[in-house]
């Protein structure tokens, strides 16, 4: 138990190292997708399998689309085109799957191996937390709500086109794409209905 | 890895790289939250994990439609091309 968590964390740090360092943005969500599952995998191992779930739902898959999103709508025009050709021929999918890899075996062992045994104290269950989420901390739970709303919010007052704003820029020659990137606007709005109702 | 995360947002100049970071950061502080609630056998460092997640999700949302419009104001993603916004 005690090798799988330094397993993982060792796995979490590599991604994490090459994610910070990689030139192209895809590259680097892959690999900092690979180091959320890691670190999804060390809460597993720790004893916080509720949390383990949510790290996977929310962060791997509802905040990193966010990302892949706003990556591909940015990605405009021939340089993109050049590149994805690059990638498909190129083999920079094998460092993210080979560490996906290690974490695959790991959690097969985890849950097929001897089990229950938990590295630390003992497992901290989903009923323990809620408990506690609703009872001490409903305060916080609430003001976690006002700021979801208030990202809502944000987000749609600042990922939609004004139409005045588009005659001024246009006159000022800045807003040379005005048509084109008019569905950006939905998928923000579509983005950020997500968390507020996951979380 | 709060530190991996640091050093990224100050060495990358790109915006959705310093994004990246951020949520690096978040990441190694409920990690530590996680440890030390799991170490001393209590549920409020699951609950203080939780606060981080949703505070991360509202910020990615906001940060990355701040993005979206820098970049169709400025037309790059340069972080210092921002810094000489006037007014």
């Amino acid at each position: 138990m005690e090798l799988a968590f330094y397993i993982a964390a060792i796995v979490a740090i590599i991604s994490t190292v090459l994610a910070i360092t990689r030139l192209n943005a895809v590259h680097a969500l892959l690999y900092l997708i690979v180091s959320l599952l890691s670190v999804a995998v060390v809460f597993f191992v720790i004893g916080a399998p509720f949390i383990a779930a949510l790290e996977v739902i929310i962060y791997a898959g509802a905040i990193m689309v966010l990302f892949v999103f706003v990556v591909m709508m940015l990605n405009l025009g021939k340089a993109a085109i050049d590149m994805e050709k690059q990638w498909q021929r190129g083999s920079m999918w094998v460092g993210p799957s080979i560490l996906a890899a290690i974490l695959i075996a790991e959690v097969a062992y985890l849950v097929a191996g001897p089990g229950a045994a938990v590295y630390g104290a003992a497992a901290i269950e989903p009923k323990q937390v809620g408990i506690v989420l609703f009872g001490p901390y409903l305060i916080g739970v609430e003001l976690a709500s006002m700021l979801l709303l208030g990202a809502l919010v944000g987000a749609y007052h600042l990922g939609r086109r004004t139409p005045e704003k588009e005659k001024r820029e246009s006159r000022n020659g800045i807003g040379t794409h005005a048509s084109g990137t008019a569905p950006g606007g939905d998928l923000v709005r579509a983005g950020a209905d997500r968390p507020s109702g996951s979380a | 890895m709060f530190a991996l995360g640091l050093t990224g947002l100050l060495v990358r100049r790109n915006v959705i790289f310093m994004l990246m970071s951020l949520e690096i950061m978040l990441n190694a502080a409920g990690l530590a939250f996680i440890v030390a609630g799991a170490r001393w056998g209590q549920a409020d460092g699951q609950i203080v994990f939780l606060f981080i997640l949703s505070m991360a999700a509202a910020e990615v949302c906001v940060g990355l439609a701040l993005v979206l419009q820098i970049y169709r104001r400025f037309k790059s993603l340069d972080a210092d091309a921002v810094s000489e916004m006037r007014g």
